[in-house]
């Protein structure tokens, strides 16, 4: 074999070695950022002829389009910002997210003050978010008052549940 | 009127369906395949540069390593469909560049003809099936990583008793001045290897428990947080044991695995700075301590801290002295920034041991430091994916096993590299996935299987709502 080849697979090798790394890197790039990117991109793109609609509408349906702006402000992310699982994110996708100690809850918390089933947070019709204790002994807060029946969560309102806080964010 | 609309609401819970996320099994296969075929490559390149042509075991070999890989990916396909798709392409690369390595050295007439088996890789090719075989039993018999949670502690016992394994008499081997081998039929194990997968268990489940207890009793003292000298005991009590394994087994490397995982468990389960300079203060006591009066340890040292006497006291023909420690550092200088190529080195010349503890010499010479450094980058992603896993994970018990295995991994190469580049003393342990060997290769795949399974769990989007049954009796009045 002439020294020629050899010395051209030879570096061929490690340029192919490093082209998988880099490919390896490119994939977990596209794992943090590639799916939001597009959503977000296409979001705006939707958002552009409802708002060209709205300047030519009415007054009275200019409050529906008010409605419509509401659920673009929509949280997208459920946040646990205090406690042992602070950072965690949830994407709110309109499923039932399930809080507690027990082993099949979206949301697994280790704190001695919550109950097995503590509560839940699920969209109702309109998009907006609902929290609802689930007949916890300590008790779900939304800012500093108990919960006692379903009720709508603001953006960033913090939710407390024993030594966990979570808030929705956009 | 108003029961009705609450109804209406909760009902609807159940029609918005969730955005699927994508699988990524796809982004996995297409990666499987180039990790497939960078080892075809070298295998060919390999016996062009030695026998001038292409080595007629390419064809079955390239279909070997694939068809693994293909049952792997299948089998993720099926029962973990949402698993990270970077952990198996990783594993695989490194599994073939190994096989590559050790066939490699197979070829070099040195070794066949002083007693190294001239035929080391099909027999690592058959741990390799055997390893992707657990991975498969793990993956389809382990729904899901929680129900490991209920054998904390008879993985507790189990691991002791694989650690004490090789100090049964009879059973036990003394290999090479390490009493880390036990065998069984004819075949050698190395049953640290496996206990390092279910210490982690045990570690995990333990630590959920504590956590609270060993985090929040203590008391701050220079920036310090000092726990209270009664939660001192579980770290005291696995420190006496590495240490322990340390006296008795003579094996500086398993010892500072299961004391270094089980550190980064506690330091990751608490959140305290202080576990981590009690856990390096203790095992600098420790090792010092040992090998004050251990000759083998001792011997490690002096090897690591001057080779090149060692190698000339070897050479002099002094017993219990080894080159090797020295011959690696040369393997590496003559490989250069790019190497030699594969097949035109002469690291067959360590000889003993030249395709398990001292295979990153062979890829240091071949493929210099550019395909070193790769090699290394490789191993870090397939930890770092193992810590994204922790992180992603939403049970705790979950994130203490991810990040306990991948932990255990990360220090496995720390300790092996290290110990072969002359960093730290040399220890007995082997290269996961590279080096020859079958229980690290069936460990490792059973590691990689279960962080798999963890991060499934992890990334799976959680499952729609079950419909409400009193919702659909209760008819929805509406105004018209």
């Amino acid at each position: 074999m002439s020294e020629l080849t050899l010395t051209v697979m030879r570096l061929g090798f490690l340029a192919v070695l490093w082209l998988f790394v880099i490919v390896a890197v490119q994939v977990i790039r596209s794992d943090l950022f590639g799916t939001r990117v597009t959503q977000r991109g296409a979001r705006r793109e939707a958002a552009r002829p409802q708002q060209a609609a709205r300047q030519a509408a009415p007054p009275q349906q200019r409050q529906q389009a008010g409605g419509g702006r509401q659920r673009r402000n929509a949280p997208s992310k459920l946040v646990v910002s205090e406690g042992t699982l602070t950072g965690t994110t949830v994407a709110l996708q309109g499923q039932t997210i399930t809080l507690g100690r027990a082993h099949d809850s979206t949301i697994v918390l280790d704190d001695d003050y919550a109950s097995s089933r503590h509560a839940r947070i699920y969209p109702d019709r309109d998009g907006q978010w609902i929290v609802e204790d689930l007949g916890s002994t300590n008790g779900t807060y939304l800012d500093r008052t108990r919960l006692t029946t379903p009720t709508p969560i603001p953006l960033g309102a913090p939710i407390r549940i024993g030594k966990t806080v979570i808030e929705l964010r956009k | 009127m108003s029961s009705s609309t609450t109804n209406t609401s909760t009902h609807h819970t159940s029609t918005i369906g969730s955005i699927g996320t994508p699988s990524r099994r796809n982004t996995e296969l297409a990666l499987l395949v180039f990790a497939v075929l960078i080892p075809v490559f070298a295998y060919a390149n390999v016996g062009l540069a030695i026998n001038d042509q292409v080595p007629t075991g390419l064809l079955s070999y390239g279909l070997g390593l694939g068809l693994l890989a293909a049952v792997g990916h299948l089998v993720v396909r099926k029962f973990a469909p949402y698993a990270d798709p970077l952990l198996l392409p990783l594993a695989t690369l490194l599994n073939g560049l190994g096989l590559v390595a050790i066939w490699r050295l197979d070829q070099s007439e040195l070794l066949q003809s002083i007693k190294q088996a001239g035929s080391a890789a099909p027999r690592q090719l058959l741990y390799t099936a055997m390893g992707v075989a657990l991975f498969v039993v793990v993956l389809i018999f382990l729904k899901d990583h929680r129900v490991l949670q209920r054998y904390t502690y008879i993985s507790m016992v189990g691991a002791l008793i694989l650690l004490l394994l090789p100090l049964v008499p009879g059973l036990g081997k003394n290999l090479y001045g390490a009493k880390i081998w036990i065998s069984v039929a004819g075949f050698s194990i190395q049953p640290g290897e496996f206990a390092k997968i279910v210490l982690a268990v045990f570690f995990a489940g333990y630590l959920m428990v504590k956590r609270d207890a060993l985090a929040l009793a203590s008391r701050r003292f220079m920036g310090l947080y000092l726990p209270r000298g009664r939660d001192l005991g579980p770290i005291l009590v696995v420190w006496a044991i590495s240490i322990l394994i340390l006296v008795f087994e003579t094996d500086l490397g398993t010892s500072l695995l299961f004391f270094g995982m089980f550190v980064i468990m506690l330091y990751v389960a608490t959140e305290r700075t202080s576990w981590i300079v009690f856990g390096l203060l203790m095992s600098a006591v420790g090792a010092v301590g040992v090998a004050s009066f251990e000759p083998h340890i001792q011997q490690r040292v002096d090897a690591w801290l001057d080779p090149m006497r060692e190698y000339t006291l070897s050479r002099n023909g002094e017993f219990g002295h080894s080159e090797q420690a020295m011959q690696a550092l040369w393997a590496f200088g003559s490989g250069g920034t790019l190497g030699t190529g594969w097949g035109q080195g002469h690291s067959e010349l360590i000889r003993f041991a030249a395709n398990s503890d001292f295979i990153l010499a062979t890829f240091g010479e071949e493929l210099g430091l550019a395909g070193v450094m790769a090699l290394l980058l490789l191993y870090a992603l397939l930890v770092e994916r193992g810590v994204r896993t922790a992180l992603a994970a939403r049970d705790p018990f979950g994130k203490l096993l991810a990040i306990g295995l991948s932990g255990a991994f990360a220090l496995q190469v720390f300790v092996v590299a290290g110990g072969v580049m002359g960093l730290i003393p040399l220890t007995g342990m082997t290269m996961p996935f590279l080096a020859s060997g079958g229980s690290s290769v069936i460990a490792n795949w059973a590691l990689v299987g279960i962080l798999l399974r963890i991060s499934d769990t992890a990334r799976r989007p959680a499952p729609a709502p079950a419909p409400n049954p009193d919702a659909e009796m209760t008819q929805v009045v509406r105004p018209s």
